[in-house]
């Protein structure tokens, strides 16, 4: 599903990544964890063409196809999809509105007819159930007040509307309390399946109690420095990134 | 592509944008010759058939309009104008004034029908919709339709009457209701007003005209249309609107201009009257002729509007989208004399490529227990400047006054520019003003957001403009706020890369 082979980028112009290697296969969950600085968010960044990173060295291929050629859209509409450490507000955009115009980008890339107004009601607010947002939710400007966990679980619906096949979450537990992030990883569980991959990046364990990864991957100073299985995470726990 | 060349695609960069209705109607046209001077003002009267009291005031006007220097506080810059080489009348000539509908020249008809307004009645029953698709204007509006200097038609005169409703050209008025004229003309912005006023009230034209007797709701919009066409020729009309106790009504207002190399001056001048209990509210999608990519050509558009709330619980509401014009010189306003009036004004002003506008509004409050509100939307792209200017004044006997401004400036790139100028003046201790601005960068967070979600760079700022805009545009009725999205995105195209 993903391929990245030797990657080198930099945030600015600082030199980040630093040879990354990694591949994730469809229906893996793979957890990318490593102390601050260590280059996750880049990496995130760098999979979904932010701008402001450049890649230097390397490539990365996304179901056989150069991702790094693709424009953000273009990217979201073959299935990538960041959710964002910090949800973006959009005032006067219903959070609605919003996402139908956004699924029917993706829908038309596919080559599948766009959803009406009244058919895509009944999809979110199926969607809206099964991750546990408040349908009140649904008709507020996108994420425009609303509070850390409300922004986060709006990500995992976005997600779950779009149905991606590569679901990359940056730092999804960041401020959340523990009934929010139990709620989010909930929502988080109940997407995954065989056809999509998930990349996790988190900076602590306590998320993968609740998501548990099928690969745990050790990123420090721009480069995977171990690989494992879910065990990795706990002992990381223990001993720390610096051993 | 790599990212690098992702980053030059971004914000800043501009492409040629689309003016639709920059299109000329070839059609002879009955001019007076150029220039300005106490012979043109009588010619100009005499041509219109007026009486000797109208003359006299347009006399008086231009004579103190002599004494006069043309403003320069506005923060717009222009070339000095040369008063003298301009045409103050040209009209589509026609053999006789059309007695209907059906024979206005074929040309102009087919003129507005490119523009998307119908020059005609539609029987179009309640309920029955898409009778008539062809001519894709909402049914149940009134058009009058200002063609250069005169009105070549007005719709539902007939229908309206019925109700005692006068919807007619100013010219029209002059001849038909010639008391009601003079006794409102020039009661809100008096001949002596500002430069721009008072240059109006020597030369102008034509205009419309509406007076709603006690106690009557307009049963349906009305609506103008102003549209030059004549090269180097100026538009200078009057709207008196006139609103007896009681009565309501909503007028639209829309302007055009063909694309052309010239600046071009419309100064126009409109007064509201709201007697007891009256409502007016007043839309305008404003979208005369910008200029071009480098700023070449354009209307300068120097208008003058401003509503009296003459009556006690009388309203008035300004609603303006302002996407076009070179310079736009406007500040509708509300005097708030009787007690507990209210005035309103929601204004959307766009600045693209080398656009400039200076628009806000006055709130005057004279009543007791008035209330005001204002919320302003600047948008400014390319190298466009956009400046709010407002006065909120309250008087010595204007107890338990109100106050709500909020004035938001949304910027598109860094080479544009959003300006606030708000002025207070609260003379009544009792008196509670607020006053809200922000500015902001569109931001590239918000558009990286839109875009991972699968949208295009164009839809994204679209919606994040409509998002921004959406107060204003919900003020506007329904069919209007369609037009002044589409024409939002159409103004702001190619204004992101």
């Amino acid at each position: 599903m993903l391929e990245i082979k030797n990657l080198h980028a930099t945030a600015g112009d600082k030199p980040v990544l630093k040879g990354l290697t990694l591949t994730v296969k469809a229906g893996e969950v793979s957890a990318i964890m490593g102390p601050n600085g260590s280059g996750k968010s880049t990496l995130a960044h760098v999979l979904s063409g932010r701008d402001g990173f450049k890649v230097t060295q390397g490539s990365v291929h996304y179901k056989g196809k150069d991702l790094l050629a693709m424009s953000p859209e273009e990217r979201a509409r073959e299935g990538v999809f960041l959710a964002f450490q910090y949800p973006v507000e959009i005032p006067g955009v219903g959070n609605t509105y919003f996402l139908k115009n956004a699924l029917n980008a993706v829908r038309k890339h596919r080559g599948q007819p766009e959803l009406d107004a009244h058919e895509f009601l009944k999809l979110i607010k199926e969607k809206a159930k099964l991750v546990q947002i408040a349908e009140t939710l649904l008709n507020r400007p996108v994420n425009e007040g609303f509070s850390g966990g409300e922004k986060k679980r709006n990500e995992i619906l976005q997600m779950a509307v779009l149905e991606p096949t590569l679901a990359i979450l940056d730092e999804t537990d960041s401020g959340l309390d523990i009934d929010a992030l139990r709620t989010v990883s909930e929502g988080v569980n109940s997407l995954r399946s065989k056809d999509r991959a998930m990349l996790v990046i988190t900076h602590y364990q306590r998320l993968l109690n609740y998501i548990v990864p099928d690969r745990v991957h050790v990123l420090k100073e721009g480069v995977i420095e171990r690989s494992g299985g879910k065990e990795l995470a706990l002992e990381l726990e223990k001993t720390g990134y610096s051993r | 592509m790599t990212m690098a060349d992702k980053n030059d695609n971004s914000i800043e960069k501009l492409v040629e944008q689309d003016y639709r209705p920059g299109f000329v109607t070839a059609i002879e046209e009955d001019k007076i010759p150029k220039g300005l001077n106490e012979d043109i003002v009588r010619l100009i009267s005499s041509k219109k058939n007026e009486p000797a009291w109208l003359l006299e005031w347009r006399l008086k006007a231009y004579r103190h309009w002599l004494g006069m220097k043309e403003p320069t506080w506005a923060n717009v810059h222009y070339p000095k104008i040369n008063y003298q080489d301009a045409y103050y009348y040209s009209a589509p000539k026609m053999k006789k004034k059309p007695k209907s509908l059906d024979e206005i020249d074929p040309e102009i008809r087919a003129t507005y029908e490119k523009l998307g307004i119908p020059l005609k009645e539609q029987e179009i029953l309640l309920g029955v919709e898409g009778a008539d698709p062809a001519a894709g204007a909402p049914a149940n509006v009134a058009v009058d339709a200002v063609f250069d200097s005169v009105s070549v038609a007005t719709t539902y005169k007939a229908k309206l009457k019925e109700k005692g409703i006068i919807f007619c050209s100013f010219s029209d008025a002059v001849q038909e209701h010639p008391d009601l004229v003079r006794r409102w003309m020039g009661s809100v912005v008096p001949y002596t007003d500002n430069f721009f006023a008072t240059l109006n009230s020597a030369v102008f034209t034509d205009g419309s005209f509406c007076y709603i007797p006690r106690g009557v709701r307009c049963p349906m919009e009305l609506s103008t249309y102003f549209r030059i066409n004549a090269k180097e020729t100026g538009q200078f009309e009057r709207t008196l609107i006139v609103a007896e106790e009681g009565a309501s009504v909503s007028y639209l207002e829309g302007c055009t201009a063909p694309m052309r190399d010239e600046n071009q001056l419309h100064a126009a001048v409109v007064e509201l009257v709201a007697l007891d209990n009256a409502t007016i509210k007043y839309s305008t999608v404003q979208n005369w002729y910008p200029g071009d990519k480098n700023g070449k050509g354009g209307i300068y558009n120097f208008v003058t509007k401003r509503g009296h709330c003459k009556g006690a619980n009388s309203r008035i509401t300004w609603t303006q989208v302002e996407t076009g014009s070179a310079i736009t010189w406007k500040y509708p306003s509300c005097i708030l004399q009787g007690d507990n009036s209210i005035g309103e004004f929601y204004s959307v002003a766009v600045a693209n490529n080398y656009q400039q506008a200076d628009t806000g509004t006055k709130m005057i409050h004279l009543g007791k227990n008035t209330r005001s509100t204002i919320i302003s939307k600047g948008i400014s792209a390319g190298h466009g400047q956009n400046t709010y200017r407002g006065a909120v004044k309250i008087l010595q006997r204007a107890e338990g006054a109100r106050n709500y401004s909020q004035c938001d400036s949304l910027l598109l790139g860094d080479q544009c520019g959003a300006h606030t100028f708000p002025y207070l003046d609260v003379q009544n201790p009792t008196a509670q003003v607020e006053h809200e601005a922000s500015t902001s960068k569109i931001g590239e967070d918000q558009l990286f957001y839109c875009r991972q979600r699968g949208l295009s760079t164009e839809d994204a700022v679209n919606m994040i403009v409509n998002g921004f805009c959406k107060q204003v545009f919900k003020e506007l009725p329904m069919e209007f706020a369609v037009e002044a999205q589409k024409l939002m995105s159409v103004s702001l195209e190619g204004s992101v890369g």
